[in-house]
């Protein structure tokens, strides 16, 4: 009876976080609007997120590049077709690796430090002296995060995936000796600018969307204390990596299905 | 914190190596350059069998791309493979008698149409049909056909 009731309620908490959750966004949304007149705020998100984010994201992408340059050479090899090599790069790089790995990197790097610092901001009752001075913090604070964190998203995606590409040929054409013309060929073959290209951006800015929300969410309704900080920063981190994953499959079996 | 302009600026540099890395992505990796068919014309075809030819392959003329496959349906009364493409209208000389084969680039690559110009004066037109095809190469039937002759001659010899 009381494990019925313990998950009775784990669900009503959890509908209702949700809830709570979606007017957040409407919120944030609205707020947003108004932050066309003080574009400066969204600026200096746009540093704080894309810019000191990018050295992890290009390092990276660089390596990932360049392992699967190696393995990618070593299975092709096999098959005689060691030169579609840069299909495979980039390929796996534009379609799924770029947005994927950029927006796990992008929660663990960006995500928290955003949650952290609202969460911070809340317990240091910053946000409710806002109130008092009649300053909206959602439009001050929350909205400037968000669009920044939804700008710099798909911006970091496409360095990833560039800077990967760069990698494989490092290793492809550098070390493992495998011809540039053709490396570069068969992928422009390959490589449809809407289905592959556009369809890596789509889902770029939809992780985008989703982490940046679920981080500055899990901020503005973090418990004010330093534990309730903390748990915010963890749930931030699972929360936005579980989504990314779980939406990937979605929108991947969307996109593909019309084939 | 840095300062503003010193923040604007590093804004400003991620902001256009962003951009410049999708432009990248786009012209060098993917083939945008390569753009669509303009001002195209529809040629109809039918063959006895399409092996592997997918919609959006490339039609060639001399192995230059000048078109591409738009659609293929399978014709219940001849019982063969109707397939629609679109033909760049840059390229309006083509002879009626042309024929259209399907080819395969590479030992497993993918299937394309390959047309050979005819001799005929009058020049192919929106909605004309290719009446000389030639079907593609299926491996196995190829197999076949050289399994079956090595046993029709080695048979006599015994």
């Amino acid at each position: 009876m009381n494990t019925l009731r313990a998950l009775g309620g784990i669900v009503i908490n959890s509908v209702e976080r949700l809830g709570r959750a979606s007017l957040f966004l409407y919120e944030v949304l609205l707020g947003s609007w108004e932050l066309i007149r003080r574009f400066y705020l969204v600026v200096q998100q746009v540093y704080a997120v894309g810019v000191l984010t990018l050295l992890i994201i290009l390092v990276s992408g660089l390596f990932v590049g360049m392992v699967l340059g190696l393995q990618g050479y070593n299975t092709l090899v096999k098959f005689g077709s060691a030169n579609s090599l840069g299909l495979l790069v980039a390929l796996s790089l534009v379609r799924e690796l770029g947005p994927v790995v950029t927006a796990l990197l992008f929660a663990g790097r960006a995500g928290s430090a955003l949650t952290a610092e609202i969460g911070l901001m809340k317990a240091t009752e910053q946000i409710a002296g806002m109130e008092m001075m009649a300053v909206n913090p959602i439009t001050r604070i929350i909205a400037p995060r968000f669009l920044g964190g939804v700008i710099a998203m798909p911006l970091l995606a496409a360095l990833f995936s560039a800077i990967g590409v760069l990698g494989g040929h490092l290793v492809g054409v550098g070390l493992l000796g495998v011809d540039a013309g053709a490396f570069w060929s068969q992928m422009q073959n390959g490589v449809d600018f809407r289905d592959d290209i556009l369809n890596g951006v789509v889902k770029s800015v939809v992780f985008g969307v989703v982490c940046t929300w679920i981080a500055v969410f899990e901020g503005y309704d973090a418990v004010p204390t330093s534990e309730g900080v903390a748990s915010a920063t963890n749930r931030t981190v699972v929360y936005s990596s579980l989504a990314v994953l779980g939406l990937d499959f979605i929108l991947t079996a969307l996109t593909l299905g019309e084939v | 914190m840095v300062g503003r302009k010193t923040m604007e600026l590093w804004v400003g540099l991620f902001v256009a190596a962003g951009i410049l890395a999708l432009a990248m992505l786009a012209f060098k990796v993917g083939n945008l350059t390569s753009a669509d068919v303009i001002n195209g014309y529809r040629v109809t075809a039918r063959f006895d069998n399409v092996g592997g030819l997918k919609i959006k392959a490339a039609v060639t003329m001399a192995g230059v791309r000048i078109g591409r496959v738009t659609g293929i349906s399978f014709d219940d009364k001849t019982y063969q493979a109707l397939v629609t493409m679109d033909i760049d209208g840059r390229f309006k000389n083509i002879p009626k008698d042309s024929s259209a084969n399907i080819l395969t680039s590479g030992l497993l690559g993918d299937q394309y149409i390959g047309i050979e110009p005819g001799g005929e004066e009058t020049y192919l037109k929106d909605g004309d049909s290719i009446i000389r095809t030639q079907s593609a190469l299926v491996l196995e039937q190829l197999i076949g056909q050289v399994l079956f002759n090595k046993s029709a001659q080695s048979a006599p010899s015994k």
